[in-house]
């Protein structure tokens, strides 16, 4: 295990390599010198430029630069925000719980609905359900979430009135931060109604955000369950008279169970890139809308940090989802 | 020389006849295939034919009629079945003339991504080693970013416009049909008939792309169906997030963007828009999954 382990780490330096030179090639690829770049619209007159050049290094040898941001880089250190002159880092940290929270909503919607719904059409394959859920899936696969989010807050919040339309809790309520969760956090502050607020402010992104996830999750565990169940050991297990509900549930699901672990890990991707569009049309204050905002106001020290970051987040994961593959799939582990 | 020839034609002739007709039988099988494959169609002859079809001119702004609900409903005619944007233009023609915007950025992205993405993947998985490295670490960091993320950050590089989004979406999706190549050259390579290709004196160039390529195509043509798909989708995330298609353009998810001031006041600017997004993504969708049933021999009938 612990080879697998140092294998799958060694995978993924070269990409770590690669994401930097991404990140660090980014500012010095638009077009326009950084300083004027930096600069932004308000211009800089020469003497300050060659002065900020030196400063900031853009003088030296380019790969001098590249490891100098590599350094910084391995040490946490992502420069300074351009719109705001606070430490990128900080700003990311700060925002990141936001967009955490609302993912985690997301990924358990899409796990709660996903999960039997995919295990009972396969099991009841050809049957109403079945196709009634496939072509939910389908539907939901296909969903442009972005349009999605709008026609719940037309219903849900301007005919209905049933759920706030954006930010992450009602103006009424003022506390610390404790967790940076919303849901923690204001269960903690003891004011009434607190919990209630943000957990309604929650619902129409967390539906948002998980509809893609949930179709996916649904389809491959529905193909995953075909595959198993008209396997030898399943068709054993039935001949040995056990209970359907005992071989459905112990020999096929655990079984059926191990590609839909890399499913759920690659739906972090998915769950990021949702994010910007999600958090966009409901103000929610987390990294998405971060990047976004940033892109459009030229804060290029951030889109570059956030970039860096959440490179690093989707590679983290993947490595956590390679080895739990492993540890619940021995046959992985030996062949490499 | 040429008796013994012609009846091999003819032979050919019939067997990629009787292969088509193996595939339309098992594609035709699947109902919702074929439900996309028709409205597929039908999306194509509405950009074919938008100047025919559309009641008016995607950019007419008639003042009198602003925000004019749909026909069905009080106040709305039926001059604008599906009513009026903010400044009077006709919401129905608008969505018809969309159809050429989305056909064309997939058709754009898929090829660009199609010929460099086939190209990488067959010189990675035919001469591997060294190169091989190279490509597929370039291709793992493209997809160390999420998809939407890369694209927006490259259309900010390039600046915001319909190209450079088309582009930054082909780059972001090509590395899966590098992957879907590679995989495939490296499993066909070691059968029969490219040794005998190569014993026989073929070259490099031939054997990537005569010999292997065409083995290699079934897998590649879903993949490029559902990336039709998932191109209009992110082209349409893109123009909503203001970074794609410029306004005035009809393209859906621009005028999505537009729309969303009106959120609580005109419901129609904001959901035709996202219907046309959603229906044609979904019939292409539809259309994938059934040519993959049909074309992928591992799956069928399953």
């Amino acid at each position: 295990m612990f080879r697998f382990l140092l294998s799958r780490i060694g995978l993924l330096v070269p990409t770590f390599l690669g994401a930097s030179v991404v990140a660090f090639g980014f500012i010095r690829l638009i077009p326009g010198d950084p300083i004027e770049v930096l600069a932004g619209e308000r211009g800089v007159s020469p003497a300050r430029h060659a002065e900020l050049m030196a400063q900031y290094g853009f003088d030296r040898p380019i790969w001098e630069q590249y490891f100098d941001f590599l350094f910084n880089l391995l040490q946490g250190d992502l420069g300074m925000s351009i719109s705001t002159r606070k430490p990128v880092i900080d700003e990311f940290l700060v925002l990141f719980p936001a967009t955490l929270e609302l993912s985690f909503f997301a990924i358990l919607f899409a796990l709660a609905l996903g999960l039997p719904a995919g295990i009972i059409a396969g099991v009841k394959r050809g049957s109403v359900f079945d196709h009634t859920v496939m072509t939910t899936a389908l539907v939901g696969y296909s969903m442009p979430i972005f349009w999605l989010g709008l026609l719940m807050i037309i219903l849900f919040s301007s005919i209905l009135g049933w759920t706030p339309v954006s930010g992450r809790i009602s103006f009424l309520y003022f506390f610390e931060p404790v967790t940076g969760f919303m849901v923690i956090d204001s269960y903690l502050s003891g004011q009434e109604g607190a919990f209630r607020s943000a957990l309604s402010h929650l619902i129409l992104p967390t539906i948002a955000l998980g509809t893609i996830p949930m179709a996916v999750i649904a389809r491959q565990t529905r193909s995953a369950m075909l595959e198993v169940l008209s396997e030898d050991y399943v068709r054993t297990a039935r001949a040995k008279g056990l209970p359907p509900l005992r071989v459905i549930g112990v020999h096929a699901l655990r079984n059926a169970l191990i590609p839909v672990v890399t499913t759920i890990g690659l739906q972090v991707g998915v769950l990021l890139a949702g994010a910007i569009l999600t958090e966009t049309i409901f103000s929610w204050p987390g990294i998405g809308k971060w990047m976004i905002d940033s892109i459009s106001r030229r804060d290029y020290t951030s889109v570059q940090g956030g970039l860096m970051m959440i490179a690093a987040i989707v590679m983290v994961v993947n490595l956590i989802v390679d080895l739990l593959y492993g540890l619940i799939n021995p046959r992985i582990r030996h062949t490499r | 020389m040429s008796i013994p020839d012609t009846p091999n034609v003819n032979n050919q002739a019939d067997t990629s006849w009787v292969r088509l007709k193996e595939f339309w039988s098992y594609f035709q099988e699947n109902k919702g295939a074929v439900a996309g494959f028709c409205l597929v169609v039908f999306v194509i002859l509405l950009a074919l034919f938008a100047d025919v079809v559309a009641p008016h001119s995607p950019s007419e702004q008639y003042r009198d009629h602003l925000l004019q609900p749909p026909a069905w409903q009080e106040g709305g005619a039926w001059s604008f079945i599906l009513g009026t944007d903010a400044v009077g233009r006709d919401m129905l023609s608008r969505l018809i003339y969309g159809t050429r915007y989305s056909l064309f950025i997939g058709l754009v992205v898929v090829s660009i991504s199609l010929v460099s993405g086939i190209t990488l993947g067959l010189i990675a998985g035919y001469f591997r080693g060294g190169v091989d490295t190279v490509i597929m670490r370039v291709m793992d960091v493209i997809l160390s970013y999420p998809s939407l993320l890369l694209a927006l950050v490259l259309v900010a590089l390039l600046g915001p416009s319909l190209i450079n989004a088309m582009i930054s979406i082909a780059i972001v999706l090509q590395p899966h049909y590098v992957r879907l190549t590679r995989a495939q050259v490296i499993s066909e390579s070691t059968r029969d008939y490219v040794t005998a290709s190569r014993v026989a004196g073929a070259g490099n160039l031939r054997l990537m792309f005569i010999t292997l390529l065409p083995n290699c195509m079934a897998p590649l043509i879903v993949q490029a169906t559902l990336s039709f798909s998932s191109a209009i989708l992110d082209a349409a995330a893109l123009g909503f997030l203001g970074m794609g298609a410029q306004p005035p353009t009809p393209e859906w998810g621009t005028m999505l963007a537009d729309a969303r001031e009106f959120i609580g006041s005109a419901w129609w600017v904001v959901t035709f828009p996202g219907l046309a997004i959603l229906i044609t993504v979904l019939s292409f969708n539809l259309m994938g999954d059934g040519l993959r049933d049909a074309l992928d021999p591992k799956l069928k009938r399953s």
